[in-house]
This record gives C-alpha cells, sequence and structure tokens, in this order.
C-alpha cells in the first residue's frame, strides 16, 4: 500500500487537499506584514478583519476540498469526511475567537499583529493534524498548534500571572510532545512504519508486536496532555487562569478537537491494541477529578478549567466504545462543546473587562440584574455544559454513553452519570449568583459590541441547534466512519 | 379527526411559551406586563378547555394524539397525547396558572417582566410532561421545569431563598438521572422512546433481559417521582422550597409540580411495570402510610402558616400514592381526583396564605388570631378552602379521600385503617389552625386596620371556591373521563390476579 513516491512533483490534486491549510498560512502572513504599515493605535481592528477572513476563507476551501477526498502529498494526509469535519470546526472556531477578541484586544490594549498571526498559524496546525495520516507528520502538525498556543497564552503582557502560564504550558507541552515522538519511535520499531494505513494492516494481524502497546500508551500520554486528560491535567486551571480569556475558549476548543482528530485515528483508524483499558482509566480519572476540582472554585476561569477537564474525559468514553458508535459520538461531542465552551469563554472575556479584573463568583453576582441579555446567554451556555435537553450538550453526553452502554461498558457509564449530577452543582452555582444575588459593589458592564454579540448569536445558534436537530451532524459524522474504516 | 384535535395539545403548550418569548422583546412596563401574561394563561385556559368538552369519554386510551418524527438518531418522536388522568392535569395547571398571575399583581414589583417571562415558561413545561407520549419528550419537559422553578424561588423567594432553590434543584435533578438512566435502558432494548410502544413491547415479552433489569428500571423511575411527590422520606426539600417561594410558585410547585411524580408513578411505573408495581406495593404504602401520618403530625405542630400548609401537602400527596398502589379501581379513581382537588384546594390555601403575607409580611400563626373581625371576606374565603381541604361532603376533598380509602379497605383493612386516621389529623390541624388565626379577640394592634380583600383577590380565589364546590357535587363530570384511564391502567394487574386464580 505504501509505495515509495514514484513521482516526486506534488499533483495540483495534492495542493487542494492542503488549500485550508495554505490559506491559512497566507493569510496569516499577509496579518504580520501589513501590522508594521499601519498605524499601531487603529491597527487591531484591520488586522482583525483580516483574520476574520482568512478563516472564512479556509471554510470556503475546506468545502471546496470535500469534493476532491483522497490521499495526498505521498498518502501523508488524506481529505476525507472525517477530516472535513475537523477542518470545518477548527476554521469556525477561529472564526468566533477573532470575533471575540475584536474588543478584548482593544480593551486589553494588546499588540494585534502577532496576536492575530499565531491565532491563524495555530489554526493551520490544528487543521493538518485531523488530516494528516502519517505519524511524522502528526507530531510536526502537533507541534505547529502547541507552540502558537504557548506563545498565546502569554499575551496578556502586563499581568504575571499569563507569563506564567505561557512557561508553564510550554515546559510541560514539550515535555508531554517528547512521550508522543517517543511512542512514535517505537510504534515505528514494532511495525517499521509511520504510516497510519500500514500500522492498521501490521497491528491488524493476530500476533501484536509488544512494543506497538508500548508505542500506544505513551502516544497517548502526549496526547492525552494537550486535551487535559487526568493524570495529565494538573497545568490546565494555571494555564487557564492566566491566559487572555478569548485565547482560552480557542484552546480549550480547536486544539483539543484536532486532538481527538488524531486520537480517533489511532485508536480507531490504526486498530490500536490495548484501547480499551487505557481509555477507561484516563476516562474515569478525568470526570472525576475535574468535577470535584470544579467544586471548589471560586474564579470562573478555574471553574470553566476544571470543567474542561471533566468534559475530556466524558468524551474519551466514545473512544472504548465499539467505532460504529463511538467515533460519531466522540465527533459530535467536539462540536457541540466547541460551540458552547468558545461561548462561554467570550462572555468571561467580554465581562472580565480591562485587565481580566472580573473572573470570580463573587463578581458574577447580580449580573442578571445589570446585563439580563449577558446572563441569560451564559445561562444556556452553562445549562449546555450541565447536558440539559435540547442544548447540543444533551445529546453530545447522550450520545457518549449510549455509545459506551452498547459497548458494555456500563461502570464506566455509571461514574460518567454520578459525574454529570454533581457537574450540574457548580455549573449551576454560577447561575444562582447571576440571578439570586444582589450586585456587590459598581461593576458597570459595558454594552455588547458588534464583533461580540455576533460570536455569541453563533455559538448560541449553534448549541440549540445540535440540541434541537441533532440528526444532520451525526448522520454527516456517521458517514465518515465508514470511510475512516473501509 | 380534525385538525385541531391533533394540533390542540400542541397549541395549549406552546401558546404560554410563545407569549413568554413575545414578553422577552415587551418594553418593561409593568402594567402591560402583567396584563399580557394575563391574557395569555386565560387563552389557554380558554384553548384547553376544547379537550374535555370533545373528550370521548367512555373511550379508553390516548386522545388528541400527534405523533410526527423528530430526530432520527436516537428515534425521538414529537408524540403528544391525554388520557383521562392526563388531560385533567393539563386543565387544572391552565386553570391554576391565571390565578397566579393575579396573586402575584402587586407582591411582584422587582424584575416584573423576568417574574412572567419564567411563570409562562414554567406552565409551559409543566404542560408538557402530561401531554407527551414520547420517553424522551417526557424527561426533556420534566427537566425543563426545574429551571424556571428554580429562578422563581431563588429570584423572587423571601430569606432564605438561594438555599431553598439549590436544594429544590439538586434534589429533583440527582433523582431524575437515575430516571434518564431507565429510560436510556429502555431505549437501548427497544430502539424508540415511544410510551406505547415501549409498553406494548414489555408486554409483549420481547425483550431481552427484561425480567432482570426490570426491578432496576422501576426504581429508577420510582426515584425520580417519589422525589418530586415528595414521598417520606425524601420530602426535606419540599418545606424549604414552600416556606421560600412567592405565592405563585407555592401554588403552581403545590398544585401542578407534585402531580408530575404521582402521576409519573401512574403512567410509567404502573403503565410498564405492573409486576414490579406489584411486589413493591408493600413498602410504598407503608412509606405513603408514614407520609400521611407524619405529614399531618408536623403540620399539627408548625408555627408557620406556610410550613403548615407545606407538610399538609405531604399528608395529602400520601393519599395519591396510596392509592394508585392499592391497585384497585377505586383507589385509582380516588387518586386522581385527589391530585385535582389538592390542586384546586391548596393552591387557594397558598393564596390566602399569600394574601395575608401581603399584608403583614408574616406567616407566624402567632403573630395572627380575631382575623374574621377585620376581615370577614377574607376568613369566609379561608374557612370554605379549609373545610374542602379538610374533605367535608359536598366539596372536593370528600370525594378523593373516600374512594381512595375505599380502596385500600379493599386492598387490606389495615392500610385503610390508618389512611383514615389521616383524614382526622388533617381535620385537627387545618381547624385548629383556623381557630388560631381568626377566631377570638384580636390580639396585636395592627390586624385591626388590616384591609379585607380587594376585587382582584377575589377574583383569584372565587373560581378555585366555585370549583371546589363543583367538584365535590358533580364529581363524575371529572370521574368519567378518569375511569376508563385508570380502568387500562389496571387491566394487566386483573390478568395477574386472574392468573393466580387460574392456579
Amino acid at each position: 500500500m505504501n509505495t515509495a513516491p514514484d513521482n516526486m512533483i506534488p499533483q495540483s490534486v495534492d495542493y487542494i487537499r492542503l488549500l485550508p491549510e495554505i490559506v491559512l498560512t497566507i493569510f496569516g502572513m499577509i496579518v504580520m506584514v501589513v501590522d508594521p504599515l499601519l498605524d499601531e493605535r487603529r491597527s487591531q481592528r484591520t488586522l482583525g478583519t483580516i483574520a476574520l477572513v482568512g478563516s472564512l476563507a479556509a471554510l470556503g476551501a475546506t468545502l471546496f476540498q470535500a469534493q476532491y477526498p483522497g490521499l495526498g502529498f505521498w498518502n501523508m494526509i488524506q481529505v476525507d469526511a472525517f477530516s472535513v469535519f475537523f477542518h470545518f470546526l477548527v476554521a469556525a472556531v477561529t472564526a468566533v475567537v477573532v470575533l471575540t477578541s475584536y474588543e478584548y484586544m482593544e480593551v486589553q490594549d494588546i499588540r494585534a499583529g502577532e496576536y492575530y498571526g499565531l491565532l491563524l498559524f495555530g489554526a493551520v496546525g490544528m487543521s493538518l493534524m485531523s488530516s494528516a495520516v502519517e505519524l511524522v507528520l502528526i507530531f510536526i502538525a502537533l507541534e505547529i498548534s502547541s507552540i502558537s498556543t504557548y506563545i498565546l497564552a502569554g499575551f496578556r503582557r502586563r499581568a504575571a500571572i499569563s507569563s506564567e502560564a505561557s512557561v508553564k504550558y510550554f515546559l510541560l507541552g514539550s515535555f508531554a510532545t517528547a512521550f508522543f515522538l517517543y511512542g512514535v519511535a517505537l510504534m515505528f520499531g514494532a511495525t517499521g512504519s509511520t504510516s497510519i494505513h500500514v500500522i492498521a494492516d501490521v497491528l491488524r494481524s493476530p500476533q501484536v508486536p509488544v512494543l506497538a502497546y508500548a508505542g500506544v500508551a505513551l502516544m497517548f500520554v502526549g496526547l492525552g496532555f494537550k486535551v487535559a486528560a487526568a493524570p495529565f491535567h494538573i497545568w490546565t486551571p494555571d494555564v487557564y487562569e492566566g491566559a487572555p480569556s478569548p485565547v482560552v475558549g480557542f484552546m480549550s476548543t480547536a486544539p483539543k478537537a484536532a486532538v481527538f482528530a488524531v486520537l480517533l485515528r489511532i485508536m480507531f483508524e490504526a486498530h490500536a491494541p490495548g484501547r480499551i483499558w487505557l481509555i477507561w482509566v484516563v476516562a474515569a480519572l478525568s470526570m472525576t477529578l475535574g468535577n470535584i476540582g470544579a467544586l471548589v472554585q471560586d474564579n470562573v476561569k478555574r471553574l470553566l478549567a476544571y470543567s474542561s477537564i471533566a468534559h475530556a474525559g466524558y468524551l474519551l468514553m466514545a473512544f472504548a466504545a465499539l467505532p460504529g458508535n463511538g467515533i460519531p459520538a466522540a465527533m459530535f461531542y467536539t462540536a457541540s462543546y466547541a460551540a458552547m465552551n468558545v461561548g462561554a469563554f467570550a462572555v468571561v472575556s467580554h465581562f472580565g473587562s480591562a485587565g481580566e479584573r472580573y473572573v470570580t463568583l463573587e463578581d458574577y453576582s447580580g449580573l442578571g440584574r445589570r446585563s439580563p441579555l449577558l446572563a441569560a446567554t451564559l445561562t444556556i451556555f452553562l445549562l449546555s455544559l450541565i447536558g440539559i435537553p435540547i442544548t447540543g450538550g444533551f445529546f453530545a453526553k447522550f450520545y457518549v454513553f449510549s455509545a459506551a452502554l452498547q459497548a458494555n461498558l456500563v461502570g464506566l457509564v455509571i461514574i460518567g452519570v454520578l459525574n454529570s449530577a454533581v457537574a450540574s452543582y457548580y455549573y449551576l452555582r454560577v447561575i444562582v449568583v447571576m440571578y439570586m444575588r444582589e450586585p456587590k459593589g459598581e461593576i458597570s458592564v459595558s454594552p455588547i459590541p458588534a464583533g461580540l454579540g455576533t460570536a455569541l448569536a453563533i455559538s448560541l445558534v449553534a448549541t440549540i441547534y445540535m440540541g434541537v436537530l441533532p440528526g444532520r451532524l451525526l448522520d454527516y459524522a456517521a458517514r465518515s466512519v465508514n470511510e475512516l474504516l473501509h | 379527526m380534525s385538525a385541531l384535535d391533533s394540533w390542540i395539545l400542541t397549541l395549549v403548550t406552546f401558546v404560554p411559551l410563545a407569549g413568554g418569548i413575545l414578553l422577552l422583546v415587551l418594553p418593561r412596563r409593568d402594567r402591560d406586563i402583567r396584563i399580557f401574561a394575563l391574557v395569555v394563561s386565560l387563552l389557554d385556559f380558554v384553548l384547553s378547555l376544547h379537550l374535555p368538552v370533545y373528550f370521548h369519554r367512555a373511550q379508553a386510551g390516548f386522545q388528541y394524539e400527534l405523533n410526527q418524527a423528530w430526530i432520527p438518531n436516537p428515534n425521538i418522536h414529537y408524540h403528544m397525547g391525554v388520557d383521562g388522568v392526563s388531560m385533567w392535569l393539563v386543565v387544572l395547571t391552565t386553570f391554576l396558572t391565571p390565578l397566579c398571575v393575579l396573586i402575584s399583581w402587586k407582591s411582584i414589583q422587582d424584575r416584573v417582566k423576568e417574574f412572567f417571562i419564567l411563570l409562562l415558561v414554567l406552565e409551559a413545561a409543566l404542560i408538557g410532561v402530561f401531554n407527551a407520549l414520547d420517553l424522551f419528550l417526557f424527561y426533556f419537559f420534566w427537566e425543563a421545569t426545574l429551571i424556571p422553578m428554580a429562578l422563581l424561588i431563588g429570584m423572587y423567594g423571601h430569606g432564605r431563598r438561594v438555599y431553598a432553590a439549590v436544594k429544590f434543584f439538586l434534589y429533583t435533578m440527582i433523582a431524575s438521572m437515575f430516571m434518564l438512566a431507565a429510560i436510556l435502558w429502555l431505549y437501548a432494548k427497544t430502539g424508540t422512546f415511544d410510551f406505547v410502544s415501549i409498553q406494548a413491547a414489555i408486554r409483549g415479552g420481547q425483550l431481552q433481559s427484561f425480567v432482570s433489569a426490570a426491578p432496576w428500571l422501576f426504581l429508577g423511575f420510582f426515584v425520580a417521582f417519589a422525589v418530586k411527590v415528595p414521598l417520606f422520606p425524601f420530602h426535606t426539600w419540599l418545606p424549604d422550597a414552600h416556606v421560600e417561594a412567592p405565592t405563585a410558585g407555592s401554588v403552581l410547585l403545590a398544585g401542578v409540580l407534585l402531580k408530575m411524580g404521582t402521576y409519573g408513578m401512574f403512567r410509567f411505573n404502573l403503565g410498564l411495570f405492573p409486576e414490579q408495581s406489584r411486589s413493591n406495593a408493600w413498602w410504598i404504602v407503608i412509606l405513603a402510610l408514614i407520609g400521611i401520618i407524619y405529614g399531618a403530625l408536623v403540620a399539627m405542630v408548625q408555627p408557620n402558616l406556610k410550613k403548615l400548609i407545606a407538610y399538609s401537602s405531604i399528608s395529602h400527596l400520601g393519599f395519591v400514592v396510596l392509592g394508585i398502589f392499592t391497585f384497585t379501581q377505586a383507589g385509582l379513581d380516588g387518586a386522581t381526583f385527589v391530585m385535582l382537588a389538592h390542586g384546586v384546594s391548596t393552591g387557594a390555601l397558598f393564596m390566602l396564605a399569600g394574601i395575608i403575607y401581603e399584608r403583614r409580611h408574616t406567616y407566624e400563626i402567632a403573630e395572627f388570631g380575631g382575623l374574621a373581625t377585620p376581615m370577614p371576606v377574607y376568613a369566609t374565603f379561608f374557612s370554605f378552602i379549609v373545610l374542602a381541604s379538610v374533605g367535608l361532603p359536598l366539596l372536593n376533598g370528600f370525594i378523593g379521600e373516600f374512594l381512595v380509602l375505599s380502596g385500600a379497605f379493599r386492598d387490606r383493612a389495615v392500610y385503610g385503617v390508618l389512611g383514615a386516621t389521616g383524614v382526622i389529623w388533617s381535620a385537627c390541624y387545618l381547624l385548629w389552625m383556623y381557630q388560631r388565626v381568626f377566631f377570638g379577640k384580636v390580639k396585636h394592634e395592627v390586624n385591626n386596620t388590616l384591609p379585607d380583600l380587594s376585587g382582584r383577590e377575589q377574583a383569584a380565589l372565587w373560581p378555585a371556591a366555585v370549583v371546589a364546590l363543583v367538584m365535590g357535587v358533580a364529581p363524575l363530570l371529572w370521574l368519567n373521563a378518569i375511569d376508563p384511564a385508570a380502568q387500562a391502567a389496571l387491566a394487566p394487574f386483573m390478568q395477574m390476579a386472574s392468573k393466580v386464580v387460574g392456579r
């Protein structure tokens, strides 16, 4: 299957199969080139618009690319319904985050050039991750995405806590990447290839090399770190607390989705051995530690950080299920989690105002009175995170749990259900504080600017759409499974 | 069947929701908002009257059905329909909501718009619970009632309102997780959420491993409903929620929300798991009896008027559970009738308590005394409703409790005897409370100048009083629709009984 490339010159269709990445890179470079030409004070809006156009162009490129499925660049990347799904998700999240950042850049007085550039370059890595079917390329994509997010985490330069977040994220992240690379090396040793398809052929045989088990475990450590799954989650609360809020909205959804795409390819497409128990333990740990940690948080960003650990746990349950149910469930979960979490962080970033002063639960008291619209929006996102019906969060949990049930993972489902019950408490706390406590002190909420309003509207519509009519998205995800498992 | 017949339930359910959404965009002119909410809730009441008027009373099974595919995976249908029991619960909801609007006219002055939005959304969700015949849809409406109710308590309640709201939410939310698990199990085995199909599959014995799972499924549903009823010992959230809730919240909480639990037991526990209901009935009946007596005894010693009514609800709802789990025609008919009667009379009691709270800002019984002198009209209404609640013949409380007790006697005499003491207790605590509040001399000077009922307050109380009387005089109007539904629910039990006899 994997033959030495007989023709070293890429075909034009190869470029189509890489089109979204190319588009994002070009727009990233435009941002960098235009930045010094503009007046520093006024550049933010222009650069933001360029980034927005870039991410929308990437969306278009993804849709165009969908008509040309197949392998490209000597079997290193593969365009299929699966990769298109994640490309679309990453580009959409990027667009929403750019819209959120419009206001944030001005309020926090942040230089916009590098920021938007890095956002787009990060999206390149994430897109590439979901279409790469070759472990070394996956590693490179992972690094592109990680390095961008390391820097983005430190963008609140006046806040020491932000630099701390950046350095911490960088050090621990590099460590985790090394694990991943080591796993790739072992996998290569075990199977003689780094191509997922070839590995799949080897691992499908009755005798699986022992080295492959170690390879999968080490790769899983590296990827588990990126999705903040316990026990590799320690960095999450500190980094989320320190990083700029729109960036947290970005890095808690888009890179996570991309890493989950990689995990899906490794776990299912490559038939990774020893999958179920590895996942079982990590999923149970993430849900439990995440939710317990969130119970005692007074800082909304930290609360959402722990919640994202727990959600990684719910999502991982799908990886222990059978591929036919598990993959669509996981894909649906990433999409719905992206919608609600990006939305929640958009509210957090608007409300935080200059220097992100207002991020504790106490600051949120009486928000229902001071800004009914903002409070109602956040309430819907929180209800979706709890998993109340007719929000995307409900069906996400529903599909994952039922996929796990069909794989007879009753114990894991029970842990999951108990965890969602516990989780409802801390999400509810935020709602209670917003509506049932009197405002403390004078915190004025500035009116919602157009960009942020659009971002909120998109996330809101997506969250509710997935809750009322989840059928189409799930059908699409289910179709992509057939291609993935051919 | 006309188009209206198949869409009427949808209309009744979503008119309040549409009203709530319209309120969102209305300007914050409090008076207009109140009038708008009143008009919407009255309109919904009028619409819902279509149900009993055109209901085929002799006919068992669901009517006004609408079954449309909604989501292909999971296989969810938009399936609405009512039988004699749920139809009356829908009408009870639409009947109480306009009264709630009237009673909140003056007492809600802050965040008026949000209040009426929440009230209308709550109404829509409550109606949906009784109409839904798809388990998923049912679960959705069930959960959807939680949020507006918790917000009503938490935003507009008294003193420890946040504590009460959170406790209410968590209790019921965690309990309904078990129900969700049971629903998902059923879905995994049958591939459908449709109540009718699942029931048919269970009765046909087509489900794999159903026999071993059924006890757990039964419990899964039962726990969710028992917390909602609330059945002793799951009742501790109720007094807190009631005492802190605003009047309209209490009226809907006692009048309708609690009935979601007993309705669920009737529809799902009896409907899907007849054998498990039968084998678990002994301890459920004991809990119900404990609830009847314990609720009454605790009510007796309450110094707080609202808490007294709250505990009396626990006692009355015990009758409902007792009636359901006697598996007799009389018991089920009576249980349904108690649900309706309790909704009307306890709703009215909470309104009366709210009226005096508006004047004195306290619920302490000791603060009152001799109120009959300054407030004769109020005292008259109060005595009428108290008598209805006590179970005076010719008023609504009597019929239901009588039927339940006769069913209980037929099941096992000791159940009937113990249950009957509950009637005596309720006479004791209600009449004693009435005496302390209204008779004797006015003890506190402020009470001398209390204004009597206003026209608006009377407008809220008259309908409840009239209905209480009509229900007592002409119960057949209600019972002839309830009877076939109860009979249908009991059919599997008759088969079981004949099997035992035949052996």
